[in-house]
């Protein structure tokens, strides 16, 4: 059974049976990565770009295994700031990086809709790695796959992301899937990282951390981006880890099942403190691992469907 | 030279209305008007059945950009533009590079439309650089011409100097128009709502220009100084704008065609046709503007032509600049969106495209009759047709309107001794 789109774009406009598909089709995969030789020939003869308009270590390199291991040929380009700012239009940097013709863009880009408007002028198949604040659609099907082979289907679970959701894809992109697939979705945070009418996306908001702990049977932490929030959203770091942060009296207090996921790279003694983060609540190496599965049953269903 | 227009269904507010007339020019001047015209020979005759005649349609609100960018449009390739959307008068707005804040620069672009057959009024900075710290020199650039004053693109940076800017334009009896939009608040890709959410575009919010329009109907009030909305587009703002009107504020306000027939739901194309500031709103705003259209709230339409080269537009969505071009729809979706649909009279069409504008920058309303100079547009509120961007003659293809399908078209443009039809100019003096 072939995915219903020839690119994987966002999740608000893809199908659950799809979602479901990808997540399936990645379990097979998780088991290669257990095998002693972790490589499949399924992308031989294909070319996946990489085209990063944003720094990105881990993401890059979590697709970058995914590629190889499925055998593909990988080509990479990197460049952070926008094309603007050097007289090339961004339409003409990328003709010119995809006239080598390849198969499969992987693409990450400060602006959202890039990835769409990729899919007007070149015949690859196209993958979102994250565009602007709009969505991170195989962050957030790694998010739910390593919620799943934890704790089951999350269909009917209580799932709340916590930080800033008005500036994150990877919060959007969870939410389209999670409630497709069924989930209750809720958010927390200060209403200043609350985009406009989120809950019109059928989420409800939390401000009160404990009580989204007590409530709630896993939270996806996001990273505090430093840089942007101080004297913006929010008063300061400290003010945010004391009435925002998650550390491991407050799960003790509040609820001892909880199951607790971060995107990474973490703010030790930000969002998570450390005893969390390297605690027994999180699940954030396995959703490193699982990533690279994830990301390789994505390149398989698109590389070999026409 | 002798030019017989037949046919043409006359409305003149300040005369004939409603009315069907043959109208003789000679040398650009109206010699006769009649319900039959024979043709004597020598005469160049052209059938107008079905079509309507008003005194030439006025767009207020324009951006040429010449000096500067002279790629994306130039005062002639605009004025052309104009011409080719039934338009016989535009105001051009101060943005461009340099900034047109000096009698030098009202003179510049008024020597390049010289002798054009659409008047270009040059609506000049109302403060140096359109900077907001200083207000411009109001009274040299009035004696040269300049009909308004606006620091279009931004608002008039603060209240303190809004103020000199109101009270010295009053001694002078020209409008400030405002660009409405809090400076603070500013900086978004599109409409702050559900779809911004959804979209991951960084928004701005409708109240960044109802605060500016609260700011400017308060200072006008107590000023007792006049303002002109330039381009509203939020329910709060029309809402402030109709209660400024009854409380005997001299407020004017004007919209422009997107504003009134797109949401922010096209949005959801990433096209970057459909940005622009303010940016498309919501189905309620568009229904408050319509609201406000009809019980003459929204005193004008005017387009906001706004130039812009394909290969900006093809920038990636947050960096790609505001704006569409506008002078060769704004007639069509009127009559299309408006007029057709009843929200307007012809009557009220004409108000907002011709009578209005003029009062506002006080400039003379042309009439129809004999004696007078003919400054006419002829449009024919029936006719389909298709919008293609390529065919346009603006230098700049920046349209969410290309390939849309339009009732109601401008047929001809007539001033200076000019016509604008088919296509072409064709010369009506000896
Ligand atoms: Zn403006």
């Amino acid at each position: 059974m072939p995915l219903s789109s020839k690119h994987l774009l966002g999740l608000y406009d893809t199908p659950v049976e799809d979602i479901r598909l990808i997540l399936d089709t990645a379990k097979t995969f998780r088991e290669v990565l257990e095998r002693p030789i972790k490589k499949v020939p399924t992308l031989q003869g294909q070319t996946v770009l990489n085209l990063f308009f944003e720094a990105s270590t881990r993401t890059k390199l979590s697709f970058e295994l995914a590629e190889k291991r499925l055998s593909a040929d990988v080509v990479n380009f990197s460049k952070s700031g926008s094309s603007v700012q050097k007289g090339e239009t961004f339409k003409d940097t990328v003709n010119n990086i995809i006239s080598m013709k390849v198969d499969i863009i992987v693409v990450r880009h400060e602006s959202a809709g890039v990835p769409q408007f990729l899919t007007r002028f070149t015949n690859a198949k196209i993958i979102n790695a994250g565009d602007g604040r709009h969505e991170h659609p195989t962050q957030a099907l790694l998010d739910i796959y390593s919620i799943e082979e934890k704790i089951g289907s999350v269909k009917g679970k209580k799932i709340c992301i916590v930080g800033d959701i008005a500036h994150s894809r990877v919060a959007l992109s969870n939410i389209f899937a999670l409630k497709k697939l069924g989930a209750e979705v809720s958010v927390c945070g200060p209403l200043t990282m609350m985009p406009v009418n989120i809950e019109e996306l059928g989420v409800k908001i939390y401000s009160d951390i404990n009580k989204a702990i007590a409530e709630n049977d896993v939270l996806n932490v996001l990273r505090i981006q430093l840089e942007r929030e101080a004297g913006s959203s929010i008063p300061d770091l400290r003010e945010y880890r004391e009435y925002f942060g998650i550390n491991a009296e407050r799960i003790e207090k509040n609820n001892k099942d909880i199951l607790i996921l971060h995107p990474g790279p973490i703010n030790r003694g930000v969002e998570l403190s450390s005893d969390v983060a390297d605690g027994p609540y999180q699940i954030i190496l396995n959703q490193v691992t699982n990533g690279v599965a994830v990301r390789m049953a994505i390149l398989y269903l698109l590389g070999t469907q026409n | 030279m002798k030019v017989l227009l037949q046919n043409l269904q006359i409305f003149d507010p300040q005369g004939i209305q409603n009315e069907k007339k043959d109208l003789l020019l000679e040398d650009g001047i109206i010699v006769k008007i009649s319900d039959s015209i024979p043709i004597d020979s020598g005469v160049e005759k052209f059938d107008f059945e079905g079509a309507i005649c008003s005194p030439g349609f006025f767009d207020m609100h324009v951006h040429l950009r010449e000096p500067g960018r002279e790629d994306e449009e130039t005062v002639l390739s605009g004025a052309t533009a104009a011409a080719a959307g039934g338009i016989t008068e535009i105001a051009c707005m101060p943005n461009t590079t340099p900034t047109i804040d000096n009698a030098g620069m009202v003179d510049f672009i008024k020597q390049k439309a010289k002798g054009h057959l659409v008047n270009v009024h040059v609506i000049a900075a109302a403060t140096k650089d359109r900077k907001g710290e200083y207000i411009s020199p109001m009274y040299e650039l009035k004696e040269s011409g300049a009909v308004g004053f606006s620091d279009d693109g931004v608002s008039i940076k603060n209240a303190f100097i809004l103020r000199k800017a109101m009270e010295y334009s009053k001694m002078l009896e020209l409008p400030i128009i405002e660009h409405c939009e809090d400076e603070s608040l500013a900086g978004g890709a599109m409409n702050e709502s559900e779809v911004s959410t959804k979209l991951g575009l960084p928004p701005v919010p409708s109240v960044a220009e109802d605060l500016i329009v609260m700011r400017d109907i308060l200072m006008a009030e107590y000023l007792d100084a006049s303002v002109h909305i330039a381009h509203i587009s939020t329910k709060n703002a029309v809402e402030m704008v109709r209660q400024a009107k009854s409380r005997g504020v001299k407020v004017t306000a004007e919209v422009t065609p997107h504003h009134f027939t797109l949401t922010q739901d096209s949005l959801y194309s990433y096209d970057t046709n459909f940005k622009m500031n303010p940016p498309l709103r919501s189905k309620e705003d568009v229904a408050a503007i319509l609201e406000g259209l009809k019980d003459g709230t929204i005193d004008v339409i005017a387009s906001d032509h706004a130039p812009h080269s394909p290969e900006e537009k093809d920038y990636e969505f947050i960096y790609a600049p505001n704006g569409i071009i506008g002078l060769e729809t704004i007639v069509g979706l009127t009559l299309s969106d408006l007029y057709n649909k009843k929200i307007l009279s012809l009557e009220k069409v004409i108000e907002k495209l011709v009578v209005n504008p003029r009062k506002i920058l006080n400039l003379p309303l042309p009439k129809i009759a004999e004696g007078e100079k003919a400054n006419l547009s002829i449009f024919n509120p029936d006719l389909v047709w298709t919008v293609d961007a390529n065919k346009l003659k603006s230098k700049s293809r920046n349209t969410p309107f290309d390939k849309r399908i339009i009732t109601g078209k401008a047929l001809a443009a007539i001033n200076n001794g000019k016509m604008f039809f088919e296509d072409e100019f064709i010369s009506l003096s000896a």
